[in-house]
């Protein structure tokens, strides 16, 4: 049997970091709404967008490739 | 005008900290997760050879976007405009995709442990003792070398303590790589692959927001540099006068595209280590290609932001060392590009993007020193008949003394003045001429063992001492570069190129008086006596060349574009 069949695969840690980094650049970025730092094209809101998209990405590759019972994982 | 600097660039919220401290929690938990998975000397130094072509082909490009290649390369764009792209794109197409579709064969069907492995079997115990040596020494100054720089980096953005930044990302590494071996550093470096993209991406997008896309970027650079010099790949490279690089086409086709990037990509074991870990031969032949698309898309994420910088920064950056107080270096154009776009949050997942950089490079050079120490030199020349365990021991003692060397290292460039300059000198002193050698072996039957020898300690050699002769007289660069208006960065793409032709010249005149290996030693080890497995039954978007194909229509429409 091969051990390398139960090691979680990479893309699930990197899911999960992805999908803590979003969530947290996005709940910064919604607390300032109303006071947005002083950086240039600040109107663009770019943390809510990045946000958005570090929560769509890294929630992709954890549900993915999350560790399921009974099954192997690689 | 100028803008005072302040003793920090950039101010970190909570926010930003919590996004730093989550990556130390993930990278060293990755390495205590794949303790328990590098228990044999396969698994420790090779991760299992179990891979997928594209863990290993992200692992190969990552391994290699550490040192200074982001804020390095970044400050190049904004010092030589466009140019800096050729380090990308002619550094990236021919000679990955040559790796991949010719090279890799032999290092994977000789199942050798190390390229340093590979000389000894095609060559024998001399050219492996040369180049594991060699090889040992310059990751480690490479590391030391990356190490000092990000620490420098970190004291002048964010205001850390030198010797607190240099500890904790060096023990760290000291820490996932000597408990997961390779496993650790691949698993890291495809993370931190992520991190790197996915933190440095906002500056290009909303710069390009800001100045109107690209044509109102060249419009920019034009009224700020009051030239278009630097907008252009190859149009400017007509003499060595004609572009602030001070190079010549040749230089760059044949210095760089041709030697350093060559040599590089195919030689040096620090990338080439993953594309051996990978699982088959074709993933390992897949590995450098799926790399190169990356490292050519590189350029939207370190060559733009220092082009940016130059259309949009209300201040003019000098070179690092001029600064004077108030004054910011070419080295922290792309720190001050984050500044300007990212709020907290953002700001700190693009500072972990440096962090993981570095750190990244660092377990490149660290766990590839382990690999070549304990393979090439302590298991034929210190204990021959150990168990596998022992060997797997002394690989985690010498990551650690690796990491320790690094530091040491580290602490002795700071009398340094110009960090690049001995970082490319460090190639062109060991990487050119094993290009040269590793060549011939390959295709070359009638290169003979002492030939390989005595051609690598020349090509090393007369490397060394060009670089010496240039320090002790500049007046010998115009000799070397072929121009009297040579700048820097052509003494290096020249000096490669003589100490790779040296060396293949001395092979082959070497090689015409000695005695030549028997065909039957050379079987899996040279062109015309190996048996290379046919991709003929695959699927035609299976295949390596076709993907390798796409890689050449990718570089063509580049240089047409930017031409």
């Amino acid at each position: 049997m091969n051990r390398e069949r139960h090691m979680l695969p990479v893309w699930f840690f990197i899911g999960v970091l992805l999908t803590l980094y979003g969530a947290i650049i996005l709940a910064t970025a919604l607390s300032e709404m109303s006071h947005p730092p002083a950086i240039v094209l600040a109107k663009y809101h770019a943390g809510i967008w990045g946000g958005i998209l570090l929560i769509l990405i890294g929630g992709f590759y954890t549900l993915r490739f999350r560790p399921r019972s009974g099954e192997k994982k690689r | 005008m100028l803008f005072a600097a302040p003793s920090r660039m950039i101010s970190l919220s909570l926010p930003d900290l919590l996004i730093i401290i989550f990556y130390f929690v993930m990278v060293l938990g990755i390495g205590l997760y794949l303790r328990s998975y590098a228990n044999t000397s396969k698994d420790f130094f090779l991760a299992g050879r179990e891979m997928s072509a594209w863990v290993a082909g992200l692992s190969f490009l990552s391994a290699n976007m550490g040192a200074l290649e982001l804020m390095g390369w970044a400050a190049a764009a904004y010092q030589y405009g466009l140019l800096a792209a050729h380090f990308y794109w002619i550094a990236a197409f021919p000679s990955m995709v040559f790796l991949g579709l010719v090279m890799m064969p032999f290092y994977y069907i000789s199942k050798t442990h190390s390229v340093p492995g590979y000389l000894q079997l095609r060559y024998g115990e001399s050219t492996r003792a040369l180049s594991g040596i060699s090889f040992a020494l310059m990751t480690i100054l490479m590391s030391g070398i990356n190490m000092y720089a990000m620490a420098l980096v970190m004291k002048v953005v964010l205001g850390w303590n030198i010797h607190f930044s240099i500890w904790v990302s060096s023990l760290t590494v000291a820490v996932y790589v000597s408990l997961g071996g390779l496993f650790s550093a691949i698993f890291n470096e495809v993370l931190q692959f992520f991190l790197i993209w996915l933190g440095a991406l906002i500056i290009p997008i909303l710069g390009m927001l800001e100045v109107g896309g690209w044509s109102g970027l060249v419009v920019k650079i034009h009224e700020r540099m009051h030239s278009n010099d630097y907008v252009h790949l190859w149009s400017t490279l007509g003499s060595f006068s004609g572009n602030p690089m001070g190079v010549h086409w040749t230089g760059i086709l044949f210095g760089l595209g041709g030697v350093i990037a060559f040599g590089y990509w195919t030689t040096d074991f620090l990338v080439v280590q993953r594309a051996m870990a990978a699982r088959d031969l074709r993933s390992a032949k897949m590995a450098p290609i799926i790399a190169s698309y990356f490292k050519m898309m590189m350029p939207l994420i370190v060559i733009l932001p220092g082009l940016l910088a130059l259309a949009v920064l209300p201040f003019k950056l000098v070179p690092e060392t001029a600064v004077q107080p108030g004054q910011y270096s070419y080295n922290e154009v792309l720190p001050l590009m984050l500044a300007r776009y990212c709020g907290p949050g953002l700001l700190g997942l693009g500072v972990t993007a440096l962090i993981a950089g570095f750190m990244s490079g660092m377990a490149g050079n660290v766990s590839a020193f382990a690999t070549v120490w304990t393979y090439d030199i302590y298991q034929p020349y210190i204990r021959k008949f150990e168990t596998d365990a022992h060997y797997v021991r002394v690989g985690r003692w010498c990551t650690i003394l690796g990491v320790i060397l690094s530091i040491a290292t580290a602490y002795f460039v700071t009398q340094f003045k110009s960090i690049m300059d001995y970082m490319q000198a460090l190639v062109s002193f060991f990487i050119a001429p094993l290009f040269g050698t590793v060549l011939l072996g390959m295709f070359w039957k009638r290169a003979t063992p002492k030939a390989g020898f005595w051609g690598l300690l020349a090509g090393t050699l007369s490397s060394i001492a060009m670089y010496a002769l240039v320090k002790a007289n500049p007046a010998y660069l115009a000799i070397i570069a072929l121009s009297p208006n040579a700048k820097d960065m052509a003494e290096n793409l020249y000096r490669a190129l003589w100490s790779w032709i040296i060396c293949v010249l001395v092979t082959v005149i070497v090689s015409l008086f000695t005695t030549r290996k028997p065909a039957d030693q050379l079987k899996g080890l040279v062109y015309g006596y190996t048996e290379i497995p046919s991709d003929r039954g695959l699927p035609f978007y299976q295949r390596p060349i076709f993907w390798g194909a796409g890689v050449a229509v990718f570089f063509a429409f580049l240089q047409w574009m930017f031409w």
